[in-house]
């Protein structure tokens, strides 16, 4: 089964304010773990949202804004799709991401796959 | 979180940590029998701990940290044995002074390697080597592995016996090469256990490729220049691309020129094209494992009657 782990943005990220070298060294160790633990199907970081735009539809009328946006703690920053067999299983390896980035939201979520269409 | 809760958050955490905790302990205590033993009581200590306290914030480390205290904790009685041992046999009364801090900490990259040559080891069977792959490196218990091939779980059992005696080693650059390629077989034995399957139960049966890719994963991340295990897992990604397009509606076979391409993983096949180019810049095909994933998607493109992809055949 596949899952979508999406972290949420810190506020820092928003603020262009890199990790610590600390930080970074830690994450990358984990990515490099995340692929030794062959369950790492994929995976992308986004730039902070004033480098993004919304599209706001409100009664059928569209609506444009550039970023930046409030609530950094809203904002997807990145995401992951692992392979694994269970939910609780894809929680775990969410579980250390998020303590290892410091974001404090982690959302996990089921892929849908073609079979589950029909 | 009650009792099953925490049971259940234990029995995920040995399937997602094990390994990694079995591997360093094999490094660190010297042989299997002895690593599984620690695993077992790390995993046990954190049921008996976090009934009463919990489950930690990061449970993954605090099972790190309490299998490394394990792990020298043995060491140090080991070796108070074996300084009495020679006292007692008036040899050297000097004892063996180990920097254990250095000794406990290691490359995770090494450990798995060296777990994954502990499985695929020379000294056991076939059957052992896929048992054993399953059990230690992919962290299933011995009933799982017994359902993956369809066997009772003493059979498991008696199959991996053998294993209690083999020691963690690294094999010399001579025969790397070969051990490697073990693995890499246990891996394509296990993937097309569970591809050509006619009988059992079809859902375990992709579990098995499913652990095949994992295992494939695994092993090209811990070789990342290692052509063959490039190909091995580019070929098992690209086949497994198409193992929900295989079977009809009544379970009947489907041929590749007659499925239903929608079907097919896109995301499985994206990975296998991009490991091809992968080996393509390490120098290009050489071994079996890399050609076979070189033919496979053209197989695929032969059957399409619009374009049809060239094969660059590249350099030997």
């Amino acid at each position: 089964m596949r899952y979508m782990v999406m972290h949420y943005q810190t506020q820092d990220a928003e603020d262009w304010i890199r990790p610590s070298p600390e930080t970074r060294a830690a994450i990358e160790e984990y990515m490099r773990e995340a692929a030794m633990s062959g369950v790492l199907l994929s995976g992308e970081g986004v730039f902070p949202s004033s480098a993004g735009a919304r599209v706001e539809v409100t009664d059928g009328k569209v609506r444009v804004i550039d970023g930046p946006f409030a609530e950094a703690k809203e904002l997807i920053g990145g995401f992951a799709i692992l392979d694994v067999d269970s939910l609780d299983e894809a929680v775990e390896h969410a579980r250390k991401f998020a303590l290892l980035v410091g974001t404090e939201r982690v959302d996990v979520r089921r892929v849908v796959e073609a079979e589950d269409l029909r | 979180m009650n009792a099953a809760n925490i049971d259940a958050t234990v029995a995920t955490l040995w399937r997602v940590e094990s390994p990694r905790v079995l591997a360093r302990l094999a490094r660190v205590v010297g042989d299997l029998d002895t690593a599984e033993e620690l695993a077992q009581d790390t995993f046990v200590t954190a049921i008996e701990k976090w009934r009463q306290d919990g489950v930690p914030d990061n449970p993954a480390a605090w099972l790190h940290t309490t299998a490394r205290y394990l792990a020298v904790d043995r060491i140090r009685r080991r070796d108070t044995q074996r300084s009495k041992v020679r006292l007692a046999a008036a040899t050297s009364p000097q004892g063996v002074e180990h920097d254990l801090a250095e000794l406990v900490d290691g490359d995770l990259a090494d450990d798995l390697l060296g777990l994954i040559f502990m499985a695929a080891h020379p000294i056991l069977s076939p059957d052992a080597r896929s048992a054993l792959t399953l059990k230690l490196v992919c962290g299933l218990d011995t009933e799982a592995v017994a359902r993956a091939f369809l066997v009772p779980g003493p059979t498991i059992a008696q199959r991996v016996v053998r294993a209690a005696n083999i020691r963690f080693e690294l094999p010399g650059p001579a025969e790397r090469p070969a051990r490697l390629a073990a693995m890499r077989e246990v891996i394509y034995l296990v993937f097309n256990e569970g591809y050509s399957a006619t009988s059992g139960d079809s859902w375990m049966r992709t579990d098995l490729c499913a652990e095949a890719l994992r295992l494939g994963r695994m092993l090209a991340s811990l070789t990342p220049h290692d052509t063959e295990s490039l190909g091995l897992l580019a070929l098992i990604e690209l086949q497994a691309s198409r193992l929900k397009a295989r079977t009809g509606p009544d379970g009947e076979p489907v041929l590749l020129m007659d499925q239903d391409r929608t079907r097919w993983d896109h995301l499985l096949i994206r990975r296998g094209l991009a490991g091809l180019e992968r080996i393509d810049q390490l120098g290009g095909t050489a071994g079996p494992y890399a050609l076979q994933a070189a033919i496979a998607p053209c197989h695929a493109r032969a059957c399409q009657r619009s374009l049809c992809m060239m094969w660059r055949p590249t350099s030997p």
